[in-house]
Parts: structure tokens; C-alpha cells; sequence
């Protein structure tokens, strides 16, 4: 206990405390006068029906069902191909592709976020020199998949990582008697590989389906690219935001700061749930 | 999330009886060319935007735009960019600088300690209330803790320590994912006998710790302390909220704040901050990719004995 006790008091501060201050804020409405008046679940009706937030909610729901994905199937065939022992300069690969998890996710969208602009961006030097004519990718049409570029490009390698960690604990003699059926390596990978990676894939999938709620850092910075294009709601994370900081409405703000928790802790377990399913099925 | 709900939703994988197989021991298979390729293409996606901030750090505003920009332009002004980046507004980026360092180092340093401390608690002794802390821990994973930020910023200002470094450093301090990841390595690196040999030697249970547990954990620590200090270096959402004196800034939100300035309507064209926010994006990425470079062995197999095995 007293090994524990040091952890404890850090989570009750930065953790309990908050989220539970999130929750009683969040049953009341700053009065007029001043001084808070207790409205019930007011804030939260008003979030239900909230266009501005839904568009929010609705955006990074489109964005985890397609970035996640991608990445995640990204990050297998990686694993999978260090992990098949035929590949050559393995180790390069291996820390080559996880570098961009160390760089901040500031750099990240300042770097793309050049790299995609109209100004000196290296994607219209490209276009240009090739004279082929390449759409705005800060435009509103192309925003979200620009995003979805830059967290795919940081977080690929980690979770490739996380994967190719638990390939490796794979126990050998699995590979010996498949191979002694005759399996070829892409048999093992789909019979012994991906299944015995169920467990890792779950946890990168949770992850990510927290990460893509809680988008902020990238469309916060690129904003300043883009401001037309990237608005106050663009994710519920920057709608609270922009709720607590530029319209004061502190209340408020803490019922959707406590609303998204929620949507994720509901996703996640959901995702869960269905996986164990799954795996029970088999 | 309570004890009872959760314990049941992460059962351990069977923990495999050995440790990770050394690759060089298994028999070498040819080599695949398209899998190279394919990982050569992976390679190169990760790269150029990298190889990008590099080239362009070396140039100025005017190539900046004038020049292909994965290649040198005319003229080297990357120390120019440097010394600008250093000295202008007083240095102020200097002053960035330090308050990340200290920031990781207080905040991912803490939280490590922290996390190693209670994780080899959970792991090796048993006390009232062990599968209740357990369980909070793991429901905590999935808090996000950017949703946190805003609360985080209204109770740190009612107790007034908003605008100081302490409003960075406490929410760093608590890492759930890091105390679950310590107690699994825990339980693998440290085994019981030894400690029972140490308490029959009358080592106190500290010392047990700081002599013997602490050198065990040492991969596991060190795998730790590199996603904690991942997390501070590159923090940038909470400490938006909770600082607005530039003096107190990181790196993520001061050079945010001069792309604002420089591509803002405010300031207009005259104001060119394209060539510092660059290089000052270079200056940020480098520790962190030194120190993942340089301690290679260390953060690998602790990953690969601890983060994967639920």
C-alpha cells in the first residue's frame, strides 16, 4: 500500500478530481446575476439536441471509421512483414517507420499542414512540376482526410510496434508445426498470426477510438492554415473548447467534456464486448 | 467502471512460458523482395515529410518558396534560422525550451516513478482494497484525458494554480496506462523468491526495493519513462488551457502561437515567421527522437515484455 499510496494521490488530482468537478459543473448554468444556479440535466438536453455538437460527434465518427482502419491495416501488414523474418534491413524498418510517434503532434500538423498548403507546400511543387492539377487538400472538401493523413502518418509505427511486440511472443513451436503441415507464410500469418494478435489489435482499436473522439491538436493547429474551413465545433473536443475560452459558457462546456467521455467509454466497451463475442463464436 | 465489471473484460492472455524467442536463433528465410519494396514505400511516407522540415530549415522565406522542397535552395541560412529562432522576442524560444525540459522532466519523470512504485505494489503485495484500485486503474485507461482538460482548467483555477508550471505538471504526474503496464512487467521481472531471500536477510522493504526490485524493472521504467516523456514533451492541448503567459508556454504552444501569428489576418504578411516556425519544429522533434534512438534496447524489450500481454 504504501508502494501505491504516491499514485493514488496523483490520480485523485489530476484524474478523480477533474472528472468529478466535470460532473457537478455540469448540473448547473452560470446565472446572470452571478453565481450558479442548479438546472438538473438541463446542459444535457441541450447537448442532445446540439447541431453544432452532432456535426462534431458525426465528423470524427466518419473519421474513426475510416482513418482507424487504415492505420491499424497499415500497422499489421508492418508487423506481419518484420515479423516473417524476410525481410531485409528489418531493424531500419522497425525504427524508421515508428520515428514520427516522438515527434509532437503540433510539428506534425505544421509540417503537413505546409507540406499540403498552396503557398510553398511540397504537394503543389509536386503537381505542378508533373503539371498535373492537385486539389486544395486544406479545402473544406479534402480537410478531414488531410487530418486523417497526419494521425495516420504519427501513430502507424507505434502501433505496428505494439503488434510486431506481440507477434513475438507467439510460441515458436506453432510455426514448427505448421510448417510441418506445409503452411507457407501467409497461410501462418492468417492461422496462427492474426489470432493470436486479437488481444493487441483490440487495445490499438481502443486506443485509436479514444484518439479519433478526442481529435483536437491537429485541426486546432491547422485552423490557423485554414480558418474558413476548420470552424469553433469542427470536433466536440474543439467545440468545448471554444465553449469554456471564447463563450465563457464553463457549464456547459463540462457537460460536453463529461457527454464525449461518456460517447467514448460507450464505443470502447461496445467494441469490446463485440470482440469477445467474436472470439467466444470461434 | 468498477472492480467487478472490468476484471472480467481484460482476462489475462496466457502468459507464454518463456521469454520472447531470440530472432538471429531461428533459421533465416529468404529474403522476400516485394516485401522489401512495400517497406521501403512505408519507409519513404514516414520519411520525407521529415527530410521536408530538414531541407527547409536550411533555407529562407524567399526560397522557402521558391525552391523544390525536398532539395536544398539558394543559399545555406540554416544557422541564421537557428540564431533567429534563439534570440528572437528576447529568446523567449530558449525559455520554451527549458519548460518543456522541465515540465518532462518533473511531469514524465514523476509519472514514471510513480507508476513503477505502484505497479510493483500492486504486483507483489496484497492489501485491502488492491482489486478496487486495480479495477479504477484500468477504467481510467480509457478516461480520455483530453476531455479532462476543461474541468482540469476550472478546478485549477478555483484553487489558484492556474498560469504556473504546477497546472502542467500534476495532470502528467497520473499515468493509469503507465502504473498497468509496470504492474505486468512486475510480475514477470521480479520474482517472489527473491524477495523472500532478501526479507529473510532483514532487508526492509524499501531497500528491497531500491537495491534489488528497481534494477529488474529497469526496462520496464525505462519504457515507461519514454511514452510518459512522449506525452509531456508533446503535450499541447492542456497546456493551452492552463497557461496564457507566453513565459510559462512549451514548445507545442509557443510555436503554434507564431504559426498563428505569421499565417493570422492580424499581422498580415509583414510579420514572416515561416522560416523559424520551421527550424523551431526541427529543434523540437530532436531530443525526443535522440533519446528513442539511444535507448533502443531498453524501450524495446520492455515493450515487448510488458505492453502486450493484458
Amino acid at each position: 500500500m504504501l508502494f501505491v499510496s504516491p499514485f493514488l494521490l496523483a490520480f485523485a488530482f489530476a484524474i478523480a478530481a477533474p472528472l468529478l468537478y466535470a460532473a457537478y459543473l455540469s448540473l448547473f448554468r452560470q446565472g446572470l446575476v452571478g453565481g450558479n444556479v442548479f438546472v438538473g440535466l438541463d446542459n444535457y438536453s441541450r447537448a442532445l439536441s446540439d447541431a453544432l455538437l452532432h456535426t462534431g460527434l458525426i465528423r470524427v465518427a466518419i473519421f474513426l471509421a475510416v482513418q482507424v482502419p487504415v492505420m491499424l491495416g497499415m500497422a499489421l501488414l508492418a508487423a506481419l512483414a518484420l515479423d516473417s523474418g524476410r525481410l531485409r534491413w528489418a531493424a531500419l524498418f522497425r525504427i524508421g517507420i515508428f520515428i514520427p510517434y516522438a515527434v509532437p503532434a503540433v510539428v506534425a500538423a505544421l509540417m503537413w499542414g505546409y507540406i499540403y498548403g498552396p503557398r510553398f507546400g511540397l504537394v503543389h511543387q509536386i503537381g505542378s512540376d508533373l503539371s498535373i492539377p492537385l486539389p486544395d487538400l486544406l479545402s473544406h472538401s479534402w480537410m478531414l482526410a488531410s487530418i486523417g493523413n497526419i494521425t495516420t502518418w504519427e501513430y502507424t509505427g507505434y502501433n505496428m510496434l505494439i503488434l510486431y511486440a506481440a507477434l513475438r511472443s507467439v510460441p515458436y513451436e506453432l510455426y514448427e508445426a505448421a510448417e510441418v503441415d506445409g503452411a507457407g507464410e501467409i497461410r501462418k500469418a492468417v492461422s496462427i498470426k492474426i489470432p493470436a494478435l486479437r488481444q493487441a489489435l483490440l487495445l490499438c482499436t481502443i486506443f485509436s477510438i479514444i484518439g479519433s473522439f478526442q481529435l483536437f491538436n491537429e485541426p486546432n493547429v491547422l485552423q490557423a492554415l485554414a480558418p474558413g474551413v476548420i470552424t469553433t465545433n469542427y470536433t466536440p473536443n474543439m467545440y468545448a473548447f471554444n465553449l469554456a475560452f471564447n463563450g465563457q459558457e464553463y457549464n456547459y462546456s463540462a457537460a460536453i467534456a463529461v457527454v464525449l467521455g461518456g460517447v467514448t467509454a460507450v464505443v470502447a466497451y461496445a467494441v469490446q464486448l463485440w470482440t469477445n463475442r467474436q472470439e467466444r463464436a470461434l | 467502471m468498477s472492480a467487478a465489471t472490468t476484471a472480467p473484460d481484460r482476462p489475462p492472455v496466457a502468459t507464454p512460458s518463456r521469454r520472447p524467442r531470440q530472432r538471429p536463433a531461428r533459421p533465416r528465410s529468404r529474403a522476400s523482395t516485394s516485401l522489401t519494396v512495400a517497406m521501403v514505400l512505408m519507409l519513404a511516407y514516414t520519411l520525407v515529410p521529415l527530410l521536408w522540415l530538414v531541407m527547409s530549415s536550411t533555407k529562407n522565406s524567399q526560397s522557402l518558396f521558391s525552391s523544390f522542397g525536398l532539395w536544398f535552395g539558394n543559399g545555406f541560412s540554416f544557422f541564421h534560422n537557428v540564431h533567429e529562432v534563439l534570440t528572437y522576442d528576447n529568446g523567449i524560444y530558449v525559455r520554451w525550451l527549458g519548460n518543456t525540459v522541465l515540465y518532462a522532466v518533473v511531469g514524465a519523470g514523476g509519472a514514471a516513478a510513480l507508476a513503477a512504485l505502484g505497479g510493483y505494489g500492486l504486483a507483489k503485495y496484497s492489501f485491502r482494497g488492491k482489486r478496487m484500485v486495480f479495477g479504477m486503474v484500468i477504467g481510467a485507461i480509457t478516461v480520455p484525458t483530453t476531455a479532462l482538460a476543461v474541468p482540469t482548467y476550472l478546478l485549477f483555477s478555483k484553487i489558484g494554480i492556474v498560469n504556473t508550471p504546477w497546472a502542467v505538471i500534476i495532470p502528467a504526474l497520473a499515468s493509469p496506462f503507465g502504473l498497468y503496464l509496470m504492474r505486468v512487467y512486475a510480475l514477470e521481472a521480479v520474482p517472489d523468491s527473491l524477495l523472500e531471500a532478501a526479507r529473510i536477510d532483514g532487508a526492509s522493504e524499501l531497500r528491497t526495493f531500491f537495491t534489488i526490485s528497481l534494477r529488474l524493472l529497469a526496462p520496464g521504467f525505462v519504457t515507461v519513462l519514454l511514452f510518459t516523456l512522449v506525452a509531456t514533451w508533446n503535450n499541447y492541448f492542456l497546456p493551452l488551457i492552463v497557461l496564457n503567459n507566453p513565459k510559462w508556454f512549451p514548445l507545442t504552444v509557443g510555436l503554434s502561437q507564431w504559426n498563428s501569428q505569421t499565417t493570422g489576418p492580424q499581422t498580415g504578411a509583414t510579420l514572416d515567421l515561416y522560416p523559424m516556425v520551421i527550424t523551431g519544429s526541427l529543434l523540437a522533434v530532436v531530443p525526443l527522437v535522440v533519446a528513442f534512438l539511444l535507448l533502443q534496447r531498453y524501450w524495446q524489450s520492455g515493450l515487448a515484455a510488458g505492453s502486450v500481454k493484458q
